[in-house]
């Protein structure tokens, strides 16, 4: 495998090496005011989009009684673990289901580039839309699966909203159906841009397609299936249509997850602050994670 | 004799390859269209007929659309005026995003800016806290912007989340750009707007684009702002007149299903027209 080793090492050293600031040329003061200005649009977006109503949230989740009178209801651990499971299956179920897939669409045939086309067609559309498909496909009782079931069986079921778990397990399976084209797409463009030649020599070498999927492509695409994993993770957190539009919580609110939860509190009750705290209560894993995602960014580079 | 035992093994594996290069595209067929079939399935069958249990509606019925075209239902009154306020609302969100991601992008990875790397650290460190959690404090900040109730204060919200990733993905296509083209246009004293305008913005088409329709995607997609911020009918979604449709008991859901197919229709084209950029913009560099 030297050969392919070679290539390899050749390939990482190229695309891991320290950049040169790029802009060479003399840097006088007005390209320092060009450079502020160019700044300034986003800048003002964060200050007044970002940054200010996040500081304006913790401002209204300071308050250490609604963590008090959050821990008091009986909901609120049922939500914490419905948001847990939401996030851990969605993500991680959702980032191998991609993996794999853009293996499988990176082999040739035009069959699979129009298949490729048709897949990624979930991403194109609308939550709206597609959510509420799928939620008239589980609605009880009248509803497609219920209505297959009793055609089938003869019986009533499998009244997938009116369990908890079945309810869960439909957010998640919607969520995956409605992301995974995009990460696919994602996990596409890596594949695509590790170098032939590496399979190539590896080939010459003797390696079987394990070896090349051991050896070459999970080394090459360990760091863009990371930060895949650390930005799922931080917008599956904060997914409210999902679960708003599938389960709408049923049953009895037992599928709500703390997006859903905390807006609930906010407009139906009348509770923001309550709200807001209940969000704030995922701070605590979300803030690790932001931290990592930054680093890794920032040392590897990676694009997305 | 040992031939014909190795090539046993080999014409099994070339029929499970066969089986499951069938079988694969299938099953991910089926996952795909169905919930797309459903939606037309239930668009087209007649009122009341919905839940028949047909796999295919022997009459295609096509009156649910004819109702939103002509906007003969309460629910529709204003479809169009909705549907315009959705399209300015993705478009505005489109442009928005590629030029203020563009533009800092630009700064992060072509001009030595000191302390550039903050502007880059502190745009990821948005998704620290998703939209939906900032839902609540960003609608009472709204009242006070004056952008309650507006398509702005939506477009806002969005461009807010769409912009930190479109400066992770412009930032990184922006290496694979030869900083000799800046070089040569300095020389001959283009300014860094020139340099911007001229150099930049015509190298970084496919990433643009790339990033111009996710946060087209990403407008299309968002719900929850728009039920939070927009109240009156004057700047009303067509997200929003689905939404009606689910929370009111005595619906058709025919016409909601009809209205979801059209709602869906501008993303898909212009995700079907741009696909190739799409695939070039949010790959090239992937392994930086």
């Amino acid at each position: 495998m030297s050969g392919t080793h070679q290539a390899l090492s050749d390939r990482l050293v190229s695309y891991s090496g320290p950049r040169r600031s790029v802009w060479r040329m003399p840097f006088k003061g007005s390209d320092t005011a060009w450079a502020v200005a160019f700044l300034v649009p986003y800048i003002a977006v964060f200050v007044a989009f970002v940054l200010y109503p996040v500081a304006f949230g913790l401002w209204m989740g300071s308050e250490p009684d609604l963590y008090g009178w959050l821990l008091s209801d009986p909901l609120y651990p049922t939500i914490a673990v419905n948001t847990l499971l939401f996030v851990a299956f969605g993500v991680n179920l959702q980032l191998f289901g991609a993996f794999l897939l853009s293996g499988y669409f990176m082999g040739g045939g035009w069959w699979r580039r129009v298949l490729l086309a048709i897949f990624l067609l979930p991403w194109a559309m609308p939550a709206l839309s597609a959510f509420i498909s799928i939620h008239y496909m589980v609605v009880s009782q009248w509803g497609f699966f219920d209505s297959l079931w009793l055609a089938v069986t003869g019986t009533d079921g499998p009244f997938l909203l009116l369990s908890r778990w079945s309810a869960m397990a439909t957010n998640i399976l919607s969520y995956i159906w409605k992301w995974m084209p995009f990460w696919t797409l994602v996990f596409l463009g890596a594949r695509m841009a590790i170098p032939r030649d590496v399979y190539e020599a590896a080939a010459v070498d003797g390696a079987r397609p394990l070896d090349a999927l051991l050896h070459i492509t999970i080394p090459m695409l360990a760091n863009v299936y990371l930060v895949a994993t650390l930005l799922s993770t931080l917008w599956t957190f904060g997914d409210f249509s999902t679960v708003y539009f599938i389960s709408y919580g049923a049953p009895a609110r037992q599928s709500d997850v703390l997006a859903t939860y905390g807006v609930r509190a906010a407009f139906d009750f009348a509770q923001p602050r309550q709200g807001v705290a209940a969000m704030m209560t995922a701070l605590p894993l979300m803030i690790p994670v932001t931290i990592l995602l930054i680093r890794r960014v920032r040392r590897m580079g990676v694009q997305l | 004799m040992s031939l014909a035992l190795s090539a046993r093994p080999r014409r099994r594996q070339g029929i499970a390859v066969r089986i499951g290069s069938i079988v694969l595209p299938t099953l991910l067929l089926i996952w795909t269209l169905f919930p797309l079939y459903n939606i037309l399935l239930i668009a087209l069958s007649a009122d009341g007929d919905e839940f028949s249990g047909e796999i295919w509606p022997e009459d295609w019925n096509w009156r649910s659309f004819q109702v939103i075209w002509e906007q003969g239902n309460e629910y529709f009154a204003n479809f169009w005026h909705q549907f315009g306020n959705s399209l300015l609302l993705g478009l505005s969100c489109m442009v928005v995003t590629m030029l203020i991601g563009s533009l800092a992008a630009f700064v992060l990875g072509r001009m030595r800016l000191r302390h550039a790397w903050i502007v880059s650290d502190v745009a990821l460190a948005t998704y620290a806290l998703p939209s939906a959690f900032l839902a609540i404090p960003f609608v009472y900040l709204m009242r006070v912007y004056g952008l309650s109730d507006t398509l702005w204060g939506v477009a806002a919200s969005v461009v807010a989340f769409a912009t930190p990733y479109a400066i992770l993905i412009l930032h990184q296509y922006g290496k694979l750009i030869p900083v000799e083209l800046d070089d040569a246009a300095r020389i001959d004293g283009a300014n860094p707007l020139q340099v911007y305008l001229r150099i930049y913005v015509p190298m970084m088409a496919p990433a643009l684009v790339a990033v111009g329709v996710f946060a087209l995607l990403l407008a299309w997609n968002e719900y929850l702002y728009q039920f939070l911020l927009l109240t009156s009918s004057g700047d009303a979604t067509a997200a929003l007149i689905i939404n009606d449709f689910f929370i009111a008991d005595e619906a058709p859901w025919n016409e909601m299903m009809a209205l979801a197919m059209i709602y869906a229709l501008p993303p898909i084209v212009i995700f079907l027209a741009l696909r190739r950029f799409m695939v070039t913009g949010l790959t090239q560099g992937a392994l930086k």
